[in-house]
């Protein structure tokens, strides 16, 4: 999509505009949602009727950005959100199918891109993959739970006791996820696989993979259409990274390549390397281990996040690779060798509540640096890192990840590649805004320390 | 745009918007002062007949059009609204009528309209292939009736395959033909728009679109082969 406006400039109405214009027409379409997301990977929508629709495609909408997380500063509120005509999609559950959306492109009154904007960050980062002859390919796992309510003054109820791949006898959560996966492949997002996890109500929904951009944007959808579908039969569904204790947490495992942008070829496959895995996917692996502790924080971005970060649980503790060792932070799956597109690496420590387009572009950020400064790949780790403690990992030379938010605020801070990844906008205002989550969470007492110590003490 | 379409046009005198709308469109068109004034074998497909205040000569116009082994139809009428009276008991010497002053748009619709109605004229470009069926003048994509809510990519691609069944093209043909310009996925986009056409065209006709290994994509079967 790097044909997109790239200037805030009214222009000609475009071929995709008059489409975009016909669809609305013929399918009968009363309102369009204009979509982007807030900093903090909060979906944010604007909606317009059919009749301001050919203006909003023309000149965009005005708006003041102050009121969204992490846009504008008080001074330089204005912001124009422009419709990406590309992006134009039915919501077929909403209203009865007549609500449609775009995603936008945000600018600043000049007409220069807005920093600010998470998607304009990820296209800065596609951008230089592309001068670098990339095209940036993720295909991700999407967990999460499906509760009996939202009501957090008690504890989130499951709908079911089910476990992995169980064939559960209360469906009610099996037929949601089947209704749901209908929606998203009416909605031109394909699933490859979904299943019931590990935990009681949690499911997995795996999406097929495609470019990045498209793949953020993609991933934005499916929170919005997983959470509504399940609101509409009366649940509610979380990709909160921990909300249950004593079981596992919902992950958002990264499947990565990178493909020739002229030949089709996929640049991390090599016929008679190990794994089938090239000398570049070798070196992104290194670059993403590399700076795997600085780019935590966006990709692990709650408080929460560090719960699921925990030995025992079945998600990454350790910064190490291996072929088939589920307990490595980057896993080379196993492909058929005569299916050269498949060759990846599986990022395994994201989760859902991550901003996908500002983890996308800190994870292309560390793999493409590692290719530019040709990282050598430490050795694999066979050792099940589950099992591991602290000093047999520092006789294995994995370092560990961040164990909690300010940790990896910490690391981030420090990182030069981080700043560079995100600009200065989106680094200073996510750093000020964590370490006050943070802050919130440090003054807070819990429930754990009151029966822990109140007894006693 | 092939159009195959001669006008004869008569008005006492042609009002200079009508001359130009003539002009600037696809159709073929001759003036006539009079009955006597046109060869009545010279091809003609239609014709616009501008009543004005002296409406005798453009009535008697119209009869002889009318009068002839194979009349001349269609025929649209065009006349000030003080004078809709004169429409009265004259309904068969026309097909259709406006008021002047028209709007050239009106016009457009009106003539385009006549002509289909005759089986004629500039239709909308239809492609169909078995149960697909699209609209390239609408942007419109149905599958067994049921509409298909398609990105503009996507409808791009399904009407580039479908426009020639059968035909195998390469992922590299593809991008430069329907994308045309630089894209962030490079070759693999294709790959991905195949695989959410398929998703939209739902398990029933995900088949339309068929993977050639190592080539890349064809839409059902050529017509004859």
């Amino acid at each position: 999509m790097a044909d997109l406006d790239d200037s805030s400039q009214p222009r000609e109405k475009s071929a995709r505009d008059s489409y975009v214009l016909h669809a609305v027409e013929e399918r009968d379409i009363r309102l369009i949602r204009l979509w982007f997301t807030d900093v903090l990977g909060k979906l944010k929508s604007v909606a317009i009727s059919p009749a301001e629709l050919e203006t909003a495609l023309e000149e965009g909408m005005h708006f003041d950005g102050s009121a969204i997380d992490g846009f504008s500063r008080i001074q330089e509120s204005d912001v124009l959100a422009r419709p990406d005509a590309a992006t134009f999609e039915l919501l077929p559950w909403a209203d009865g199918g007549s609500t449609a959306r775009m995603f936008c492109n945000i600018f600043r009154p000049d007409g220069t891109p807005f920093e600010g904007d998470p998607r304009h960050v990820l296209r800065r980062n596609l951008d230089r993959a592309a001068d670098a002859g990339y095209a940036f390919f993720v295909a991700p796992e999407m967990e999460f739970f499906y509760f009996a309510d939202g009501d957090t003054s008690h504890a989130p109820i499951p709908l079911d006791a089910g476990s992995y791949f169980d064939l559960t006898t209360s469906d009610v959560a099996s037929d949601l996820r089947r209704e749901t996966i209908s929606v998203l492949e009416a909605m031109g997002i394909p699933v490859e696989y979904s299943f019931h996890e590990d935990s009681p109500s949690q499911h997995e929904i795996d999406l097929r993979y495609t470019e990045a951009l498209s793949m953020a944007d993609q991933i934005m959808t499916f929170r919005l259409v997983v959470r509504e579908l399940a609101l509409e039969r009366g649940h509610f569904a979380s990709f909160m990274p921990k909300p249950l204790a004593g079981v596992q947490g919902s992950g958002m495992h990264l499947h990565l390549s990178l493909f020739d942008r002229t030949a089709e070829a996929n640049a991390f496959h090599a016929n008679n390397a190990e794994y089938s895995l090239s000398e570049t996917g070798r070196r992104f692996t290194a670059g993403l281990l590399h700076h795997a502790r600085e780019i935590t924080a966006v990709t692990n971005q709650l408080v929460n996040s560090y719960k699921r970060l925990v030995v025992g649980y079945e998600a990454p503790v350790w910064v190490s690779w291996a072929q088939n060792n589920r307990s490595a932070l980057v896993r080379v799956p196993v492909t058929r060798p005569d299916k050269t597109s498949s060759t990846r690496i599986e990022f395994r420590s994201p989760d859902p509540s991550c901003n996908p387009y500002l983890a996308f572009s800190v994870i292309l950020a560390a793999g493409l640096r590692g290719i530019e400064e040709g990282y050598e790949l430490p050795d694999e780790t066979d050792a099940n890192l589950f099992e591991v403690d602290a000093d047999q990992a520092r006789r294995l030379g994995v370092p560990p990840l961040p164990s909690s938010l300010a940790e990896a605020l910490d690391e981030m801070e420090r990182s030069e590649l981080v700043h560079e990844a995100l600009g200065d906008h989106i680094f200073e205002w996510f750093l000020r805004n964590k370490r006050s989550e943070w802050r919130d969470y440090k003054a807070h007492v819990s429930q754990w320390e009151l029966d822990r110590y109140l007894p006693t003490w | 745009m092939i159009v195959n379409e001669r006008f004869l046009v008569f008005g006492e005198p042609l009002p200079v918007d009508l001359v130009r709308f003539l002009d600037m469109g696809p159709y073929e068109w001759a003036p006539a002062k009079n009955t006597m004034d046109y060869d009545p074998d010279a091809g003609w497909t239609a014709a616009v007949v501008v009543v004005g205040s002296e409406s005798s000569a453009a009535w008697t116009f119209c009869r002889d059009l009318r009068r002839r082994d194979v009349p001349l139809s269609p025929l649209l009428v065009i006349i000030p609204g003080d004078q809709l009276g004169e429409l009265d008991e004259r309904a068969d010497l026309f097909d259709d009528f406006m008021i002047s002053p028209f709007h050239p748009t009106e016009l457009d619709a009106r003539l385009k309209h006549l002509l289909w109605r005759e089986g004629r004229g500039v239709r909308p470009e239809l492609i169909e292939y078995g149960p697909l069926r699209l609209n390239t003048e609408t942007y419109q994509a149905q599958i067994d009736g049921r509409p298909l809510d398609l990105t503009y990519m996507e409808y791009e691609l399904l009407r580039f395959l479908a426009a020639t069944p059968g035909r195998v093209f390469s992922r590299e043909i593809l991008l430069n033909q329907v994308w045309g310009y630089e894209y962030y996925g490079g070759a693999r986009t294709v790959d991905v728009h195949v695989r959410r056409l398929r998703a939209k065209l739902g398990q029933e006709h995900a088949h339309l679109i068929q993977t050639i290994r190592s080539v890349g994509y064809k839409l059902g079967q050529a017509r004859w082969n």
